[in-house]
């Protein structure tokens, strides 16, 4: 069952990932639109996608206590996601064991980071306003994520030895069955249930933000059209 | 009637106001008509199954613009740009949130083009393009003045005048076009020039502008008209040449090439450097409108092509005339293609071709208004950031006293005039109205703290825009002023010629 599923959801969300980056590469773009001040240099317009990337620097212009919740969701997500090393990895190395309070207090943070992001979808007017169901559901799924994830590190704890053995023969093809043995090993399949929702559907909602921002014209631009001519390739003459 | 429309009062700050939904729904403006839909190549009438066809094309679009397409995915709904819109700020019409604005869209993307639309509509808030989302379209999207400034605060840059440059075009492919820009679109393809003006009328007027200089300076300043062989190309926006305070930049820029004793021309046939093809979206029409200026170039047989005050102009020309005429190889390469002539008159000055009396304006204060193509959407030297140093540099010059406003509402922040992006019409002097006060909050506190009065910039729509909305805003009307004017106030005239 596990296999199949696991096996099931990254395909979909590899394929349907690639595919929306096909797609992006494909459409055209027919003139240089890079919002400016912008970088005169390819190397100036790495660093700018960097900064974007890396420091959500748009963002903070915008909106100072937006850019700590967003900022803290995905920096804290990212120490979370490096904790999750240790389910996959046998022998483990010694720097996880250092890491494990890193990770746990990441994943508080991160909890309370959605629980910002979601109080402003509720309390704000604008923010209320523009958000539709998929919006809210979205950041419950997440919530739903890091707090059964909360749930096992801190009250109901899994059969950790059987998921990181099951985990460990993902990579072969043999039907892996969990144990249910105890309310912890309950909260761990919603737990898998529910990431499997989050990547199935990945692909297909705003998600794509995480590859979309590449393709995005008026940051991935140089702003160098009087020296070099852009051809629109849909009208090249 | 000025006097009919409401005023917002002007606050010591700018306020995000409280929503107002569907305050602004009313508020369309005037329907193209058939001809100035045909020449333009667009359908005469709303085409028999134009649903089918507006969803068709919209697919066509997003093949064609990786902008779109990419921007009806990724949007998060995070709201940075909430509260960032001039038209919002001025309405609290919650469709006049970029968001939102583009949300009318994307409703429509989701349905025809995504899994998640097609299956659960509802969850995802998909719509069909009917009737009554075809009404929103036309209004909300004339509510957008494509200023850019909500694609600054983007997390991911995701530019609304993109989506609403889109959205017209797909209007008009149906036979839904909005009258102004058409209508404009239709006389540059006809006479050469937004204003309609034929050559013996703009012959009458730079004769009867070059007397005037000759009897205020006392100097035999030229206008040229069609001159073969000259160094220089001008274009400027046609506004320049017949409307107040326009004018006085034109002889603004008249005096910088007399003085530098540069030659120059301007064209009977290229006398628009405006190309509303831009504001409604259309490739093709940005091209042919621009086709105009390169081909006088190479008629006429000048060096170099200099673009008057003018800020989608000088957009279309930084940006898009090496794409849609270029190469430009048969010019100069010494200089940029296009120069715009803040440019042009700054690099005079740091050659020491130019000097100036600055005590000529000393009766003024004058602060600076970026309008949001050269700020957002532009570059003037090599250098990022240049469009907003280059005109201060040459206000600096001229002037002895300059003071900049918030710093929340210039160079890339800046606000928009409220005019901008085909707005410019009175049909919705509503909407430019209200979308004019943040700008107005802004410049009034320079006025009320630092006895501001003079706004200086460098576009011929900002200057017809502010110069409607000072007065009903309680400042004078001819506070408003071309960085040219400021230069041809303090310019020495026959002190010293030519370049060194």
């Amino acid at each position: 069952m596990l296999t199949y599923l696991a096996y099931t959801v990254v395909g979909v969300f590899i394929a349907g990932f690639l595919w929306k980056i096909f797609i992006y590469a494909r459409s055209a773009a027919p003139l240089l639109i890079p919002t400016t001040p912008a970088p005169v240099t390819r190397g100036g317009v790495l660093l700018r996608l960097f900064r974007e990337v890396a420091f959500f620097e748009s963002l903070f212009k915008a909106d100072k206590l937006l850019w700590i919740a967003g900022y803290a969701f995905h920096a804290t997500l990212v120490l979370v996601l490096v904790r999750h090393i240790r389910y996959f990895y046998d022998p483990l190395p010694a720097f996880f064991a250092h890491y494990q309070i890193v990770g746990l207090l990441a994943g508080l943070a991160m909890v309370g980071a959605l629980g910002l992001l979601w109080a402003r979808r509720l309390l704000i007017d604008r923010v209320c306003h523009i958000s539709s169901k998929a919006d809210h559901l979205l950041l419950l799924l997440l919530l739903g994520i890091g707090g059964s994830g909360l749930l096992m590190d801190f009250f109901l704890r899994p059969d950790i030895v059987a998921i990181k053995k099951a985990m460990a023969a993902l990579w072969g093809f043999p039907g892996v069955n969990l144990s249910v043995a105890s309310p912890g090993d309950i909260v761990f399949i919603a737990h898998l249930l529910m990431v499997a929702v989050l990547i199935i559907i990945f692909p297909f909602s705003k998600l794509m933000h995480l590859g979309g921002i590449f393709f995005s014209p008026t940051r991935n631009q140089v702003d160098n059209p009087r020296e070099k001519r852009h051809v629109n390739p849909w009208y090249p003459k | 009637m000025a006097d009919a429309y409401e005023v917002p009062e002007l606050l010591d700050d700018i306020k995000t106001p409280a929503l107002k939904p569907g305050s602004m729904g009313h508020l369309a403006p005037y329907p193209a008509v058939e001809k100035h839909m045909k020449p333009l190549g667009f359908p005469d009438a709303r085409v028999p199954d134009w649903e089918k066809r507006g969803v068709e094309k919209l697919g066509e679009m997003l093949k064609k613009y990786r902008s779109l397409q990419v921007y009806m995915d990724i949007c998060v709904k995070c709201g940075a740009c909430t509260d960032k819109c001039h038209y919002f700020l001025g309405t609290g019409d919650p469709n006049n949130m970029p968001v939102q604005r583009a949300e009318l869209m994307r409703r429509v993307y989701r349905r025809y083009f995504t899994p998640a639309g097609r299956l659960f509509p509802g969850l995802v808030k998909a719509s069909d393009l009917d009737e009554e989302m075809l009404k929103q379209w036309f209004t909300y999207f004339h509510q957008c003045s494509q200023c850019r400034r909500c694609s600054v605060f983007c997390p991911y840059g995701i530019d609304t005048a993109e989506i609403s440059m889109a959205a017209r075009e797909i209007m008009d492919a149906i036979g839904v076009g909005h009258k102004y820009t058409t209508e404009i679109v239709a006389k540059v393809h006809e006479l050469g020039n937004n204003l309609g003006i034929p050559k013996p009328a703009l012959s009458g007027t730079l004769q009867f502008l070059e007397e005037d200089m000759l009897e205020t300076t006392g100097h035999e300043i030229k206008l040229p008209l069609d001159q073969e062989g000259a160094e220089v190309l001008l274009v400027a926006p046609s506004a320049d040449f017949f409307s107040e305070p326009h004018i006085q930049s034109l002889m603004g820029y008249a005096k910088v090439f007399h003085q530098a004793g540069i030659s120059y021309t301007i064209s009977s046939y290229a006398s628009e450097a405006a190309n509303f093809g831009m504001f409604i979206g259309s490739f093709e029409q940005k091209k042919k409108i621009a086709k105009r200026v390169a081909e006088q170039a190479r008629a006429l047989k000048v060096k170099r092509v200099v673009v008057g005050e003018c800020g989608h102009a000088w957009r279309v020309a930084y940006s898009f005339w090496n794409t849609l005429n270029g190469p430009f190889d048969f010019l100069d390469p010494r200089y940029p293609v296009p120069q715009h002539i803040c440019e042009f008159t700054h690099d005079l000055i740091q050659r020491g071709a130019l000097s100036f009396d600055k005590e000529a304006n000393d009766a003024y204060v004058v602060t600076m208004h970026d309008s949001c193509n050269v700020a957002r959407a532009s570059r003037m030297g090599p250098n990022p950031g240049g469009q907003f140093t280059i005109p201060r540099d040459l206000i600096r010059a001229t002037c002895n006293h300059f003071v900049d406003m918030d710093e929340d509402t210039i160079c890339e922040k800046t606000l928009c005039c409220g005019g901008g992006g085909g707005l410019l019409t009175d049909e919705l002097m509503d909407l430019r109205i209200k979308g004019a006060m943040p700008r107005m909050t802004a410049l009034k506190r320079v006025v009320d703290g630092h006895k501001v009065n003079f706004l200086a910039l460098i576009c011929a729509i900002c200057k017809a825009q502010f110069n409607k909305m000072l007065p009903l805003y309680g400042m004078p009307m001819d506070m408003v002023g071309g960085v040219h004017q400021l230069v041809s106030n303090a310019i020495r005239l026959g002190a010293k010629k030519g370049v060194v």
